[in-house]
């Protein structure tokens, strides 16, 4: 009876916070059958926003991701000075609202802004345009590789590392056939979380966008502008195809794990 | 390969893990690290091996200096106590990194690698991931993979700590037996003294960082350099001054003149050993160690009166 009345408070939990919104958004999709939802989001626009979504993605991802890892192992192996501000930085992106990372980028960047005037002088332009919205989407996506893999590497410890090198491995060696493998899924995992804030980020994106469709419109800019512009339909399929990326990327994760957990 | 390491001195902190500590470990012996815990030993142990770097003092292998050098130059095999497998790879694969990093040829390696896995008995395992091998074979694991490298020198660092009693003493002698195969020098860290005793050509005895006196199992025994030696290498009574082994106290019905009255306390019998437990007239306790026909003919009891002398005894000044 217990266990029932936990799974019950648990299941109805879920049911209203997280799949009935999401239900709803992919019931008003297709509630007038696929046709208007698929000619909903093959638009210029629709297209342009994804690839642009899809791109800036692609650019943040691997970034956090390499250097996620070389922060993580610096924070867990190494000894320096400002490590503890190190460590804490990590966190700001999580505590910071997004709106405001993207007015201080504006500030940064911006006309009057600090880099903003020297770049301007030599033809970059940062502020409403892709290097503005790469350099938010790193910032507010940049705590979680750190955060999966620090734990696993304090975890495992330096003994096999250790091992590694008494036998006769370079570093680069020890981190390739060592470290790596023993901290692939906390990379994995890290990765997933940090597709999944890069793909969904609105806050800063919108800020520093200037919101321009079809140059600087990212996915979730182009459902608000639909949204706004009272087209629900284009708003809810563009939203849908953004969590299929979601879930398309949780479930390329998924794919190779339970193999490897038998393994063990 | 003789190692030597001479005045090194560590701290971590505040605490001073080696100080001054110089040892010479003849080439081809196994020698025993031995000390209680935080006296040094793994630390002087992973100094040699290059895990740690020592604020003075060199190390040399052979004659050569190599204390500028990285761990993975030294060519030493290294055995941790919790075995630091390579959890993600198999039995195989683990034994066969250290010659893969060389880029050795493959069908070398692999013939090594049988070879190997057939001297620490664990062939059977090869396809198998360590986390299904049992603590004894993991460090069998362990040992043969620092092995592949033909190592110049092979350091272990309590090796069987983590092991239970029984397959401690089995790998004890194997450990024993493969070294009078091999002749490979050997340093092993233990805390245990019977361990040290029992397969050591030459025990360095440690304490506080320090060393407290090298030399063979038999010496540390009865030529205990101080109060120190004596009481770590086996148990012992004081009475007044003088320090005396259980072993070496003789018990009398009758007085002689030159002992001490006393009364038992408490007997145990533990096969052909036989313990008794007394306190003597200046209400000081102590214990003897008398074999079992010893203990019948006196006709020890519980409450009884014995006559107590020791046969040898030691004084420290």
């Amino acid at each position: 009876m217990h266990r029932w009345g936990l799974r019950f408070l648990g299941l109805s939990y879920l049911l209203v916070v997280l799949a009935a919104p999401v239900g709803l958004v992919f019931w008003r999709t297709f509630e007038h059958g696929l046709g208007p939802a698929w000619d909903a989001v093959t638009t210029p626009a629709a297209k342009h926003a994804l690839l642009l979504t899809l791109e800036i993605a692609a650019i943040a991802v691997p970034a956090n991701t390499v250097f996620g890892v070389i922060c993580a192992l610096a924070i867990v192996r190494e000894r320096f000075p400002g490590k503890g501000i190190v460590n804490a930085l990590v966190d700001l992106p999580l505590a910071l609202s997004p709106i405001v990372v993207g007015l201080a980028f504006l500030l940064l960047y911006g006309r009057n802004g600090w880099f903003g005037s020297w770049l301007a002088e030599h033809g970059v332009q940062v502020v409403f345009a892709f290097p503005g919205m790469v350099l938010v989407t790193i910032f507010v996506s940049l705590p979680f590789v750190v955060r999966e893999v620090v734990p696993v590497l304090r975890e495992i410890g330096t003994e096999q590392e250790q091992a590694a090198e008494t036998l006769g491995a370079s570093p680069f060696q020890t981190f390739r056939r060592v470290t790596l493998p023993a901290i692939r899924w906390a990379v994995a995992y890290g990765v997933v979380l940090t597709t999944a804030r890069a793909l969904g980020e609105f806050g800063a994106v919108s800020v520093i966008s200037g919101h321009v469709v079809g140059k600087t419109e990212t996915m979730t800019l182009h459902v608000e502008e639909r949204f706004q512009a009272f087209d629900y339909t284009a708003a809810y399929a563009a939203s849908v195809v953004l969590a299929l990326v979601a879930i398309a990327t949780l479930v390329l994760m998924s794919l190779f794990k339970p193999k490897e957990e038998v393994r063990r | 390969m003789a190692i030597v390491a001479r005045n090194v001195t560590k701290h971590f902190g505040d605490f001073a893990a080696l100080e001054d500590a110089s040892i010479e470990v003849p080439s081809g012996s196994l020698t025993a690290l031995l000390g209680p815990s935080g006296s040094g030993k793994s630390t002087l142990l992973r100094v040699i091996a290059g895990l740690e770097t020592p604020e003075t003092g060199t190390v040399e292998l052979d004659g050569v200096d190599v204390s500028g050098q990285a761990a993975r130059k030294r060519g030493v095999g290294f055995v941790f106590q919790h075995y630091a497998a390579f959890k993600h790879m198999t039995v195989r694969e683990n034994v066969a990194f250290g010659l893969k990093v060389r880029k050795r040829p493959r069908a070398e390696i692999r013939k090594r690698v049988d070879e190997l896995l057939e001297l620490v008995q664990i062939a059977g395992w090869a396809d198998n991931y360590p986390a299904q091998l049992s603590g004894g074979q993991r460090q069998r694991m362990a040992l043969a993979r620092a092995l592949a490298v033909e190592p110049k020198v092979l350091l272990l660092d309590e090796p069987f700590g983590a092991l239970d009693a029984r397959v401690r003493k089995d790998l004890r002698a194997w450990l024993r037996r493969l070294h009078d195969e091999m002749h490979v020098t050997t340093i092993f860290v233990t805390h245990d003294q019977e361990e040290a005793m029992d397969i050591a050509d030459q025990i360095v005895l440690m304490n506080h960082g320090r060393i407290e006196q090298v030399g063979e199992p038999r010496e540390l025994y009865e030529e205990p350099a101080n109060e120190f030696v004596m009481t770590f290498v086996g148990p012992v009574n004081r009475l007044g001054e003088s320090f005396v082994r259980p072993h070496d106290l003789e018990l009398r019905d009758e007085p002689n003149g030159q002992t001490t009255a006393g009364r038992v306390e408490r007997i145990v019998h533990l096969g052909f050993e036989v313990r008794v437990e007394l306190r003597l007239e200046d209400g000081r306790d102590v214990w003897a160690q008398v074999t079992r026909d010893e203990a019948e003919e006196l006709e020890l009891a519980p409450g009884g009166e014995v006559f107590v002398r020791p046969r040898r005894a030691k004084i420290f000044s």
